[in-house]
């Protein structure tokens, strides 16, 4: 905004329901997301006479942490499976102390929890008819799990690399029972050795053209990937060569 | 002569319009949530939506959690801030000096000013925590730290309410107690709160509409777990109520949609709850003018 002043960018808070349903209203320009758009909602798009356009603008990695004082320091997918979908009751089935397991999640605005539910609760079965446990506490806010786990030895919570702050142990996770097990990082992330990561979308109302078009360009290119690293996210291949 | 009674007239009309339109944007905001609500009673059929899960990503919209969420929440913030209110309305009134009373009325009335989100947030960072490690519960985002932080909230209300309703007692009846041999106490167990306890009942269901209708603090501090509270336990469990399901979730729904109109739906269901609630406190306060006050 320095660099440009006569353009102004006004952002608006939410999950990534948020930003497509107001991108379906037509309110906004661009909708960043951390899932794609469903059939239903380019439907429901397409009749408000709005093409959504995807671009992918990042990374991002889903770390699985718990506090600094729980032995737990790795999972495959599965027991993470096992764990939200109710079946794990205790940390000692998984090789933790006696206690009991409490459950964090996002609210089921926000991308990541579907992700979540798809890649790693279902195992990206279509079939699976999963669903988090109904005892899965959901926060209104990032802010609100890393509080959570940071202060209480029973806690599991989830979110993008980016959200992860030094006061929580991240989970290094495995495909299988016999490995390997990888900690999310850019450089993992990137090999796709860790096993939960995501691609981050930005969507257009249509083609982009002018001032948006530029954004994109610019959020895309070298200036706009180098803050992509420096806020945690892993940049663009293209970028990184 | 004719001036000042043109504007008088003017500012009578004008005082009159805008008292009516008071009530028209209270109809009008009635009318938008039924139109917006009440599909959600002929979409999904009755088993579906008062069950007992709520998964309104994948169509299962078991609304019973949540109101018996509310209700846990509402019903134990109300026993904590009773006693205490009542207690604190009594001392106030009938046995502190003068100038205490002085500073603690408008000290009550300050506390009524704290935004819920520092309540909340006083929650999530300090109570929760005490409430893990003391009652060693899984977590201390529970139905019991909702209520305590909910009584706090509700204690203004109830100090005042129960208060006026302590200041409208005749001084007479304290009079014939303390003649008749009573101590000071028994005047005030036995005499004075018997007289006000139709004002107590509509301190208490004030409090319990203030409750009901939070929402922040709430959602900072109960979990947000949509589980069937079944036994006392669950006192100590997370629970998620009608009011944070609305908060959280109004932000994401696309307009339309069936998980939307669940929501006005539980807007609606909130609704009829709390209009129950204050038409049992408006009944107590007629009873009590019907009376004159007395008993």
């Amino acid at each position: 905004m320095t660099a440009n002043p006569q353009v102004r960018i006004s952002v608006t808070g939410g999950g990534s329901g948020t930003g497509i349903a107001s991108l379906i209203n037509g309110t906004i320009q661009i909708a960043n997301a951390s899932r794609e758009m469903s059939a239903e909602e380019i439907a429901e798009a397409k009749k408000n006479g709005i093409t959504p356009v995807r671009f992918t603008v990042a990374l991002d990695a889903i770390a699985v942490v718990v506090n600094r004082n729980n032995p737990v320091s790795s999972l495959t997918l599965q027991q993470i499976s096992d764990m939200y979908a109710g079946k794990t009751g205790r940390w000692s089935d998984i090789g933790g102390e006696d206690r009991p397991v409490v459950l964090l999640s996002r609210e089921s605005n926000s991308g990541t929890y579907v992700y979540f539910l798809e890649q790693v609760i279902r195992r990206g079965g279509a079939k699976s008819k999963l669903l988090f446990s109904p005892a899965t506490l959901l926060m209104p806010s990032s802010e609100g799990i890393s509080n959570e786990v940071t202060q209480n030895p029973n806690a599991v919570g989830y979110d993008g690399l980016g959200y992860v702050t030094p006061e929580q142990k991240v989970i290094a996770v495995a495909r299988t029972a016999a490995g390997p097990w990888v900690l999310p990082s850019a450089a993992t992330v990137f090999d796709a050795s860790y096993p939960v990561s995501r691609p981050l979308y930005m969507y257009t109302a249509g083609e982009p053209s002018g001032e948006v078009k530029r954004y994109l360009d610019w959020i895309r290119g070298p200036a706009g990937q180098a803050l992509v690293t420096t806020l945690g996210f892993v940049p663009l291949a293209e970028a990184r060569q | 002569m004719r001036r000042p009674r043109l504007s008088e007239f003017a500012v009578e009309t004008l005082i009159k319009a805008l008292g009516f339109s008071t009530i028209g944007f209270v109809l009008l905001i009635f009318l938008f949530l039924l139109r917006e609500g009440m599909p959600i009673f002929f979409q999904v059929p009755s088993g579906n939506l008062f069950g007992p899960r709520w998964y309104p990503t994948f169509g299962i919209f078991g609304t019973l959690p949540l109101i018996l969420g509310s209700i846990l929440v509402t019903l134990l913030a109300i026993v904590i801030a009773l006693p205490l209110g009542v207690a604190t309305a009594v001392f106030v009134r009938e046995v502190a000096p003068r100038w205490a009373r002085e500073v603690l009325k408008p000290v009550i009335e300050v506390l009524a000013g704290i935004p819920s989100v520092v309540l909340g947030f006083f929650g999530m960072t300090f109570v929760a925590p005490l409430v893990r490690d003391v009652l060693h519960a899984p977590t201390g985002l529970t139905a019991f730290t909702g209520s305590f932080i909910l009584a706090y909230m509700a204690l203004p209300t109830i100090i005042s309410v129960a208060d006026d309703a302590l200041d409208s007692v005749p001084k007479s009846y304290r009079d014939a107690g303390l003649a008749m041999g009573a101590t000071r106490w028994q005047t005030i167990w036995r005499v004075i709160i018997p007289a006000g306890r139709s004002g107590i009942l509509t301190a208490v269901m004030l409090g319990m509409g203030r409750a009901i209708g939070e929402t922040m603090a709430v959602m900072m501090v109960t979990g947000n777990a949509a589980v069937m509270p079944d036994s006392l336990l669950a006192l100590f469990r997370p629970v998620r109520t009608m009011t944070a399901t609305v908060a959280a979730e109004m932000g994401e729904v696309a307009r339309g949609s069936t998980h939307y109109h669940a929501l006005f739906g539980i807007g609606i269901i909130l609704f009829v709850l709390t209009f129950l609630i204050n038409l049992a406190a408006a009944s107590a306060i007629f009873q009590r003018r019907r009376k004159g006050g007395l008993r």
